[in-house]
């Protein structure tokens, strides 16, 4: 399972990349494999508000129809339309192509609830057995 | 593959099909129908011989798989045997032919039908009243929500939420949703049932119900269930219990003892009679004596006389989920089944699906991991997770069971546990099919060992091959239409 460096990382297999008071979210590699095929992302409308660890929109596999939680809590300035067509990205290049929205971040305090990669690597072990 | 009846067509190609005379009208459209009624063009039919249409239709009945053909263990489905008694009997024109408008006195039978199917119903589940109106189960789930509902705004305030295991059945909060109510989530514990100590969290005077199944979709028995009930009446909430997996505990116990408020039947899964494709389904509901004045309407009650009608007046009802009193035949068929078995048989049924159950789990638990080491019911679910290093998912282990000429079981639920195969095999099959079902299950898991590509191309003895999923749900065709060539 690929992990990534300079990624924040939650307990539903969300990450977050920080950059200034914004943050680009997607789901881990983990979150892609458990997922199966993804065949549809209902993506959230630019300018919602969303509150960490609530769902804030939905991601549609093969398999299940699963929520996707909010890493942090904020306003929802851009989203990745290109999953719209092809939402086979967040399989294939999850941490890159296959990011999900854009987030401007309220409160960065909030930052401290997320694990960094080894701490996530650990809880993903626990995860397992 | 099979050629559509579209793409065999040929202009001029004519069946002859016998039709009485005097049911044919000397008309023409025109001359009965309101113009904007009649087509502008011509209907596009496909014209084919008499025997291009039977080989069509023979054919595809032959790449069909069910309960009929092969053994069909999908978990929380119960895929029970339809006996061919019930289908011979409701093909009676008596039953048949009669029409729902035909004034009481001349549908005694059928009004008795119901009548007595509902009361053996009651019988079974505790309840005080069935209406066999809802369509299907989730129908039946829905039905129940909105009485549900009726009840909490004759009380002042319809409240806003309803709670679901994170194990339920997907219908569960969908049907919430559409009944308007907010869905929240209750955790299961480490032993795969509802987390009482999380579900006293979630609960306060907005909770309009919680919905369970039991034994859960785990095939685990919810055995705090009398506590969930007191929970969630001490709230003033409703329980509702979502009959889909009431085949196991037939005969034995009650939801209605258990506390539960509601309940939506299928009478598809527990009462034999055919799923989805083979006929409409029929989701019966049943309620307590404080939820009964806000069924549908109408209900079928008997005079003192004995004579039975249907009434109406119920001025409290959520008033009517569907034309008529339900899918009439279908209810035939679980009255017929019923009388069949009578109560010494639907005691032994629970047993049989249990037996089967643990027994089949007994013979296949060494190759596959256990997410929950308790005691299952009806069904139980194992998961294919240490398969996982030689590539090997669920999914291959479904469809490699195809090539041994096994209907797979349910895969990928409850979401709680990964990789899952989630099996029911229900009482109708023999010791001999439990075991062959299991030999292969063996004999899979010994060639993920051996020659693990086997399975991940499997299937390899269907008319096509494995099929891909991601393109088939988002390349969406649901109708032929004519290229022109």
């Amino acid at each position: 399972m690929e992990l990534r460096d300079g990624l924040l990382y939650s307990k539903e297999h969300e990450w977050l990349k920080v950059e200034g008071d914004e943050g680009i979210c997607g789901v881990t590699d983990y979150a892609q494999d458990s997922l199966g095929d993804v065949v549809y992302a209902e993506l959230p409308e630019v300018g919602k508000k969303i509150k960490q660890m609530e769902p804030f929109m939905v991601l549609e596999s093969v398999k299940a129809t699963s929520d996707v939680y909010a890493p942090v809590s904020g306003e929802i300035i851009e989203v990745n339309e290109k999953l719209q067509d092809s939402p086979e990205l967040v399989n294939s290049d999850p941490y890159g192509e296959g990011w999900l929205v854009k987030i401007k971040l309220e409160n960065k305090d909030e930052l401290n609830n997320l694990m960094d990669k080894e701490a996530y690597a650990k809880f993903l072990e626990e995860e397992e057995k | 593959m099979t050629k559509l009846i579209y793409e065999l067509s040929r202009p001029g190609k004519r069946t002859y099909i016998p039709v009485k005379k005097e049911n044919i009208s000397s008309k023409f459209p025109h001359e009965l129908l309101p113009s904007k009624f009649i087509r502008k063009k011509k209907a596009y039919l496909p014209e084919v011989s008499e025997l291009e249409v039977v080989r069509h239709f023979t054919n595809i009945s032959q790449l069909n798989v069910g309960v009929d053909t092969n053994f069909y263990p999908l978990g929380s489905c119960t895929m029970k045997y339809n006996p061919k008694i019930s289908e011979y009997i409701t093909q009676d024109s008596q039953f048949k032919d009669i029409h729902p408008y035909y004034p009481e006195k001349f549908s005694q039978g059928a009004l008795e039908i119901l009548y007595e199917t509902a009361s053996y119903l009651e019988k079974i589940s505790g309840m005080d009243k069935v209406t066999f109106q809802p369509a299907a189960g989730a129908h039946g789930e829905l039905t129940s929500l909105l009485v549900i509902r009726a009840y909490h705004t004759a009380n002042g305030n319809p409240r806003k939420k309803v709670i679901v295991p994170d194990s339920a059945h997907g219908t569960n909060p969908a049907s919430s949703a559409l009944a308007g109510y907010e869905v929240i989530e209750v955790r299961s514990n480490e032993k795969g049932m509802v987390d009482c100590d999380h579900l006293r969290e979630l609960m306060d005077e907005d909770v309009a119900a919680i919905m369970l199944t039991n034994p859960n979709t785990l095939g685990i028995f919810e055995q705090n269930i009398k506590k969930i009930a007191d929970l969630a009446h001490e709230y003033g909430a409703l329980l509702h219990y979502d009959g889909a997996n009431l085949n196991a505990i037939l005969g034995r116990v009650r939801p209605g003892d258990m506390g539960f408020d509601t309940i939506q039947f299928n009478l598809h899964k527990t009462f034999a009679t055919p799923h989805g494709g083979g006929g409409p389904g029929s989701g019966p509901i049943g309620v307590k004596s404080h939820l009964v004045k806000f069924l549908p309407v109408p209900h079928v009650e008997k005079k003192k006389g004995g004579a039975y009608f249907l009434n109406y007046d119920y001025p409290e009802s959520i008033g009517k989920v569907r034309a008529f009193y339900g899918n009439f035949l279908v209810v035939l068929k679980a009255y017929i089944y019923l009388r069949i078995l009578g109560e010494r048989g639907i005691f032994e049924t629970s047993a049989g699906a249990v037996l089967n159950a643990n027994y089949l789990l007994g013979l296949i638990k060494d190759k596959f991991d256990l997410p929950y080491n308790e005691r299952y019911m009806h069904e139980f679910v194992v998961s294919t997770k240490r398969y996982k290093d030689k590539g090997i998912k669920a999914l291959d282990v479904a469809k490699r069971l195809i090539d041994y000429g096994f209907h797979p079981p349910t895969i990928y639920f409850p979401l709680i546990v990964k990789e899952d195969l989630m099996i029911e095999p229900t009482e109708t099959e023999d010791r001999e099919v439990i075991e062959a079902f299991a030999d292969a299950l063996n004999s899979i898991a010994e060639e993920i060992d051996k020659d693990p590509d086997l399975l991940k191309e499997a299937p390899h003895v269907t008319p096509v091959g494995r099929l891909d999923e991601v393109w088939a749900a988002k390349h969406l065709i649901l109708r032929y239409e004519k290229t022109e060539n």
